[in-house]
């Protein structure tokens, strides 16, 4: 079945279907029921249905069990649902992080250091490169955009001997240089963006050219308040990057971990902290999701240009 | 532009649009632009394209990170297929994860998008949420412990000893027989990510005039209207999303990590990624590690290579 190329609209409710050759192939009504069948919709949602409760119930358990008291907790048979909410948990965490040897408040701020200078500097840094990429041509322009889509067919996990290795010789071990830095260059990020710049119509930058005005002020002030969805999609995926970042092998020293390395010692800590185990689940599950929960259409209208081109 | 002297424009004239066409003074013409790409390639470079090349380099060495690396030809490679049995074990886990894990993954996160597309916009914002929340939720999958844990407090043991089911608890994360299936039931579980985002983003700009037209032209029913219609013309985010599926699917090595133990027990849990990090980091063999890290690196890269071209068939 060959599929019609040109559909076009010539009244409200009428239209007309084209085919390759710009033939007239049928007038139809608009809004004509498509192909449904009702069961076909009942299995389909049903099928949906399940597999929401599938994803939402690990969730539902993390908040459950962050508002039960330690008794519930070990409960036998086991229960899902909190029978009497309380924030005791939350109260401990809290004196159990004051009591710690490096104050919570010396992690938060590792966290907010971290993930603050690290989004920052990739929203501009890769959003400086992704413009050339997206409205010019030049020599390399194709290669380098080409090893940007290779570099996100291999996880980071590939590299992570070379870069500790690199990272040691640029005298960055143990500093939070260490994960900041690698953050600028994230490609998923430029990809996203350069994807997303290609809408801005030409004819802006051209006109924006033809007033004298030079490239980077082009980026800067043409293109970038354009792609305002593009920066925050930027800004979040980044920001869950770095969020989840424990320091891993780059950063050694307590008192320069971030708050998420703090809170896996804890979430792990076995039965003895199961109540202030389950409050920061809660904590590290609520800040992301919040996030996205705020930017979701914005999120969503920059992944409708990430399509890769053949 | 500086004028040139007055002898150089009587003896050596300048051809027109000569140099326009050369590469370099295309490079010239573009500084500004290069300018602006400086920053983050001369990083890229730094932390990605040379990270790649020193891995392939110090996969012929031996390295301890203390000693300058010795060439060792392919030592290391022919010791990881022959003499070292655990990496085949993590391969052979390695590659059923990703077999099922990604596919699975794929085709829930384009179903999934495909069905919530249908929905009134504000259910749909809902549902993105509870599908695309484990993902972006960092180190949430801890919370697969309580479900699975080994004394009769955790959720599934309470349960199946609850109804008679078992006589004494499981200890799910520990039992060899477990420890695969869980691992792959978690890494579904998280791995409705940026995929699934493009999904539902595609789905929105597939032009509905083009589902019209095509009930004229005699689609019948929902599957020829996805086959015929709404897959080619999201065969760019078909693309992305396989190379984001992919990705992931070859990199489980953190969950295993965290929910079976390191080593996990018997190495029921070993992927390639906990391999590389226990002879990189634990074992510091960095040159054998370096060679894991390649052969993942050629496995990845050309699954991915072979799954864009099999999608290019889509719609056909």
């Amino acid at each position: 079945m060959a599929a019609p190329v040109i559909s076009k609209r010539i009244h409200k409710s009428q239209f007309a279907v084209y085919d390759e050759r710009g033939r007239k192939i049928k007038l139809a009504k608009r809004g004509k029921k498509l192909s449904r069948s009702t069961g076909g919709t009942i299995a389909l949602f049903l099928f949906i249905g399940l597999f929401a409760v599938f994803m939402a119930l690990p969730m539902v358990l993390t908040i459950s069990n962050a508002f039960k008291p330690l008794d519930e907790l070990f409960y036998f048979p086991p229960r899902f649902m909190v029978r009497n909410p309380t924030l005791s948990n939350f109260s401990d965490l809290f004196i159990l992080l004051q009591q710690s040897w490096v104050p919570f408040s010396r992690y938060f701020l590792n966290s907010l250091i971290i993930t603050g200078f690290g989004t920052l500097g990739h929203l501009l840094i890769a959003s400086a490169a992704a413009y050339p990429l997206a409205k010019n041509r030049f020599p390399g322009s194709q290669f380098l955009m080409s090893m940007v889509i290779l570099s996100l067919m291999f996880s980071p996990v590939v590299t992570g001997i070379p870069n500790f290795l690199i990272l040691s010789q640029l005298n960055m071990i143990n500093t939070q240089w260490a994960l900041i830095v690698p953050a600028f260059a994230a490609s998923l990020g430029l990809y996203l963006m350069k994807q997303f710049m290609e809408q801005v119509p030409d004819s802006l930058v051209e006109s924006a050219r033809m007033d004298g005005c030079r490239e980077i002020g082009i980026w800067w002030r043409i293109v970038m308040p354009n792609v305002k969805p593009a920066w925050l999609t930027l800004v979040i995926l980044m920001f869950q990057a770095l969020w989840a970042n424990t320091g891993g092998v780059v950063i050694h020293s307590e008192e320069l971990r971030p708050l998420t390395f703090a809170m896996n010692m804890l979430a792990g800590g076995g039965i003895a902290r199961a109540g202030t185990g389950a409050a920061v689940m809660f904590i590290t599950m609520i800040v992301p999701v919040t996030f996205f929960v705020i930017s979701q259409s914005r999120i969503v209208e920059t992944m409708a240009t990430s399509g890769m081109k053949e | 532009m500086k004028k040139r002297s007055l002898f150089k424009r009587i003896f050596f004239p300048k051809p027109a649009n000569h140099q326009r066409n050369t590469t370099w003074a295309l490079v010239k013409q573009n500084k500004q632009s290069y300018m602006l790409l400086a920053p983050y390639f001369i990083l890229f470079f730094t932390f990605t394209v040379l990270p790649v090349v020193i891995a392939i380099a110090l996969s012929f060495t031996t390295f301890n990170i203390l000693q300058t690396p010795q060439f060792v030809g392919w030592t290391n490679y022919i010791r990881l297929f022959l003499e070292n049995e655990v990496f085949m074990v993590a391969l052979q886990n390695t590659l059923i994860i990703a077999v099922i894990a990604g596919p699975v993954s794929y085709v829930l996160c384009f179903t999934f998008a495909w069905i919530i597309n249908e929905l009134p916009p504000k259910v749909r914002a809902v549902m993105t949420v509870i599908f695309y929340a484990p993902s972006i939720s960092g180190n949430v999958f801890f919370i697969w412990q309580f479900f699975f844990s080994g004394d009769r407090y955790g959720l599934v043991n309470g349960w199946l000893l609850n109804f008679g089911l078992i006589d004494g608890p499981i200890n799910f994360f520990r039992d060899t027989r477990f420890i695969l299936p869980l691992l792959l039931v978690v890494q579904v579980w998280l791995s409705l990510g940026v995929a699934f985002l493009a999904f539902i983003a595609g789905l929105q700009t597939v032009d509905k005039a083009m589902y019209e037209a095509g009930a004229i032209d005699g689609i019948k029913n929902r599957w020829q209207e996805l086959w015929y219609i709404t897959l080619p013309a999201m065969r760019p985010q078909l693309m992305f999303g396989a190379v984001m599926s992919i990705t992931a699917a070859f990199s489980v090595g953190d969950i295993s990590i965290q929910l079976a133990g390191f080593p996990s027990v018997n190495y029921a849990g070993e992927t390639i990624v906990t391999h590389m990090m226990d002879f990189g980091w634990i074992r510091f063999e960095m040159g054998f590690a370096s060679a894991i890290a390649v052969i993942l690196f050629l496995m990845m890269v050309g699954s991915n290579k072979a799954v864009q071209r099999l999608l290019r068939k889509v719609g056909s």
